[in-house]
């Protein structure tokens, strides 16, 4: 039989880390019981819910998103093949991977997530903290580790936050959500728009070289957005965790409680003044030093992975698969490690099917020299660790299942929150919008134009930023237009954002309906290569726009405003009805939104 | 004669069908299409397509492919299929609506019984006709009229067996989902009597409830909740046969998860 002919795979790498704790589904269930039967009130039950890691659904008290933690993104194939059942038997066959490296279940029933949790606990993750006023997932670049312009792999470090913060007391009713970024290098890791972002530094200090971070405190996305500012030129690594202590404790005795628009610790930082807070961190860093009773520590385990190459699954006779080299430009980033490389898989707005998500995991085994894969940034996932001679063996297995999308690493792979597929606050179908964008764009091979390529496409469904709209080369926000006595969807453009070590807010630019969003986006494309200098990208020439540096024709915002005016004029709704109706639906679009979770 | 099968198991262990193969009382019934079936089955198994079923589920047309099959009154028979468990579940019901009462589901799909090495055969067993009664068992059997009826009732529980998206998208007012994947463990077709019953716990549903189960539209799916819910003890399970697509060209009511664009979350 078949069957047999298969070679026997090593067993599965096992996780450094347990995060779950089996004894909180049963709490779960039971609290449910107790909320349905009116005995908790709904407030309450709803912070509760979210501490645990269910989200609420748009417009229903029936559902929950159930939103599962990813440390530093590092995931398992077995873990993976647990999330493709979990999706078939709670939810909707499909799972999603967040812009935070948590994974998501949609469409829950509430009465279900104690099973999720409990089938979590049997594969070492939990969902607990993923929402609520909590320390939420710790991230880390994807590339820490592989990334060639690293100074230190910092995941031993993200991982030892997250388990030191995960159901600490310090942390489990903070005034608003808490945010840590670990990164390798500025290029790949966020570091300045949440609340902790830290870059790995070593510096040389009496003669010995130290390892360190640079820290950024204070940024973060939302209805206003802010820059995080560096605490100090470098922090030791000794110092990491009473930093994070001295931080969140500020955070917790000074934040805002009561206005809920404004209570994350950027306002605070903003109110205070950026020295008065720093002053505040560092002489709170020292009496957390100087008042410990007992000495706590970080648990770093920084023990390597160990790196073995699979049996060699290709088949070196075979032909080159049609599109290689496309997908290889778009979706494969070397390693610093000679031989090996990252694969970045695209998906679309970051849904994955539960055969896919079996496939992932199995293609991780065959050809994944770690073991495990890396959730990204940008709703993807990063299998490191192929070795040169496997790319294109891996790439007619990734075809094969569906998973090859090209333009992971380009401006083709736009990122939309989830909108009103399921969120309570959205206005528009942020998710749906984000998947036609990348349609259009690979269907125009716009992921091999090397001019693109450092551009990014985020769209989020409503003014908060989920979806990350501020700090793309063209973010977009939803909202509500009304021309005549009809409504259409209209979004927010802004321009210019980013997120590297100039990290910039997004200019806003015009308000665009969204059955026009497309075509501006074509149109900016457009101008820019009519107006563009030989060695300009995108993003470098959008950045002069908007800066008003440019001295072509196009010299500021508001020649791009005039442009694409024509555009986004509302035509009569008898001459076209679709203008006003949102991607996903056939009625006339209407606002209809809920209660938000964020602030519970 | 007593049963060959201990009747207090709700499904059939495949070490103990195993065991049993040769023995000829038993009755396996294989409700892959007739192509599979040729290519390799359970040994001693007949075949029973559905499809052949499902032409005419009349009481008299399953009768007649009972005594075809050589079922009597008191042949165990055993039932299996290779999509989870789906399919042989509506001929279970089937033989029961007859009044058969010796029939169970086997635990495992037909691949994963290959995969566990067991006993398959290319052979087709001869087959001695058999005499079969028809003592009709109306208390399994929900129609559209009795569901509109009876679904207001407190005591009454309706259960959408088909994937999450579909029953958003509509279903019957009132009814809840439990998608028949929730119904499987890690390879095996049901989940423990233990799970189970945790299941119906957390969703706050009675033991005591008369539930009434349905799916797209020939009680397959359903079929199996079914199945599942009578295999734990459940005493009052009824299968709406003719499901949600009878329901809807009745022009029933329907309900909907209004508001949200829930299909656009799907990679499909």
């Amino acid at each position: 039989m078949a069957q047999q002919l298969r070679p026997s795979k090593p067993a599965d790498k096992q996780p450094k880390i347990d995060w779950s704790r089996r004894q909180e589904a049963e709490n779960f269930a039971e609290t449910v019981k107790l909320f349905r039967q009116g005995k908790i009130d709904h407030d309450m039950f709803r912070r509760y819910r979210l501490q645990h890691g269910a989200y609420g659904t748009r417009m229903t008290d029936d559902y929950a998103m159930v939103r599962i933690k990813v440390p530093a993104g590092q995931i398992y194939p077995y873990q993976l093949e647990k999330i493709a059942q979990l999706s078939e038997m709670y939810s909707i066959g499909s799972a999603h991977f967040s812009t935070r490296e948590n994974i998501q279940l949609h469409w829950v029933i509430l009465e279900d997530v104690s099973e999720i949790m409990q089938s979590l606990a049997d594969v070492g993750m939990t969902s607990r903290e993923a929402c609520g006023n909590t320390v939420r997932n710790v991230m880390c670049s994807p590339l820490s580790g592989v990334c060639k312009d690293e100074i230190f792999d910092a995941t031993p470090y993200a991982l030892a936050i997250a388990r030191f913060m995960l159901r600490n007391p310090i942390c489990q009713g903070l005034p608003r959500k808490f945010k840590f970024n670990f990164t390798c290098c500025e290029k790949h890791g966020m570091i300045r728009i949440v609340d902790v972002g830290l870059l790995p530094q070593i510096k040389e200090i009496d003669g010995e070289k130290r390892k360190g971070f640079k820290i950024f405190l204070g940024g973060g996305l939302g209805n206003r957005s802010f820059v995080g500012h560096q605490l100090e030129d470098f922090t030791p690594v000794e110092d990491l965790l009473y930093t994070s202590m001295a931080v969140i404790r500020i955070f917790d005795r000074m934040g805002d409680r009561k206005n809920l628009s404004r209570n994350r610790m950027r306002y605070l930082v903003n109110d205070l003044g950026w020295e008065k807070f720093q002053n505040l961190v560092l002489k709170e860093r020292a009496v957390v030093k100087a008042t410990q009773s007992v000495i706590v520590k970080l648990n770093i385990d920084e023990s390597a992975n160990e790196i073995q190459r699979p049996i060699s699954v290709s088949d070196e006779s075979a032909s080159v698969p049609d599109g290689f080299a496309r997908w290889q430009k778009t979706n494969v980033e070397k390693q610093s490690q000679s031989g090996f490389n990252s694969v970045f898989i695209g998906l679309e707005a970051g849904d994955i099917t539960a055969n896919q998500l079996r496939s992932v995991a199995e293609i991780i085994r065959d050809y994944s020299a770690e073991g495990f894969a890396r959730n990204g940034f940008s709703q993807n996932i990063v299998i490191r660790y192929v070795h040169d001679d496997d790319l294109k063996s891996m790439y007619s297995r990734l075809i094969e299942n569906g998973l090859a999308k090209t333009g992971s690493l380009t401006m083709a792979s736009a990122v939309g929150c989830s909108g009103t597929t399921s969120c309570n606050l959205a206005l528009t179908n942020s998710h749906r919008l984000a998947k036609e964008v990348q349609r259009k764009f690979l269907e125009l091979n716009f992921d091999e134009d090397d001019d693109l390529r450092d551009s990014t496409i985020k769209i989020s469904g409503c003014p908060n930023s989920c979806g990350q709209h501020q700090i793309a080369t063209i973010g977009f926000y939803g909202g509500g237009g009304r021309h005549e006595s009809n409504m259409f969807p209209n979004y927010t453009m802004s321009l210019g954002g980013k997120f590297d070590e100039d990290s910039m807010l997004g200019h806003h630019t015009a308000r665009v309906p969204v059955k026009r969003i497309i075509p501006v986006i074509l149109k900016i494309i457009e101008l820019f290569k009519e107006n563009k200098q030989p060695d300009d990208t995108l993003a470098k020439w959008i950045d002069r726009v908007v800066k008003g540096n440019e001295s072509s024709k196009i010299t500021g915002v508001e020649d791009i405003k005039k442009e694409i005016a024509p555009l986004i004029a509302p035509p009569k709704v008898e001459d076209e009805p679709d203008f006003y109706m949102d991607y996903g639906s056939d009625t006339n679009y209407h606002t209809v939104t809920g209660k938000g979770e964020c602030a519970a | 004669m007593c049963s060959m099968i201990d009747s207090d198991m709700p499904i059939i262990n495949s070490k103990i069908l195993r065991e049993k193969l040769q023995e000829n009382s038993i009755r396996i019934i294989d409700v892959r299409r007739d192509q599979e079936y040729q290519q390799g089955h359970i040994t001693n198994a007949v075949n029973l397509p559905l499809a052949k079923l499902l032409n005419d589920d009349s009481p008299e047309s399953i009768q007649k492919i009972a005594q075809d099959l050589g079922i009597s009154n008191d042949t165990p028979v055993v039932v299996y299929d290779d999509t989870f468990g789906a399919l042989s579940s509506r001929v279970v019901w089937a033989l029961q609506y007859i009044g058969h009462k010796d029939v169970k589901l086997l635990d495992v799909t037909f691949s994963q019984w290959k995969d566990l090495g067991y006993e398959i055969s290319t052979e087709v067993p001869e087959i001695e006709p058999a005499t079969h009664s028809v003592k009709i068992n109306p208390e399994i059997m929900a129609t559209a009229e009795y569901l509109e009826k009876v679904k207001e009732n407190k005591n009454v529980v309706i259960i959408d067996n088909r994937e999450r998206l579909n029953y958003l998208e509509q279903h019957i007012p009132g009814a809840i989902n439990i998608p028949y994947r929730t119904l499987a463990t890690d390879g095996k077709i049901l989940r423990t009597k233990e799970g189970m019953k945790t299941l119906l716990k957390n969703r706050g549903i009675s033991e005591d409830a008369e539930i009434i189960t349905y799916c797209g539209s020939v009680g397959t799916l359903s079929g199996l909740a079914y199945y599942a819910l009578k295999s734990i003890g459940i005493p009052n399970v009824k299968l709406y046969v003719h499901s949600f697509k009878e329901w809807k060209s009745l022009e029933k009511p329907i309900d909907k998860q209004e508001n949200a664009n829930y299909w656009d979350l799907s990679a499909e």
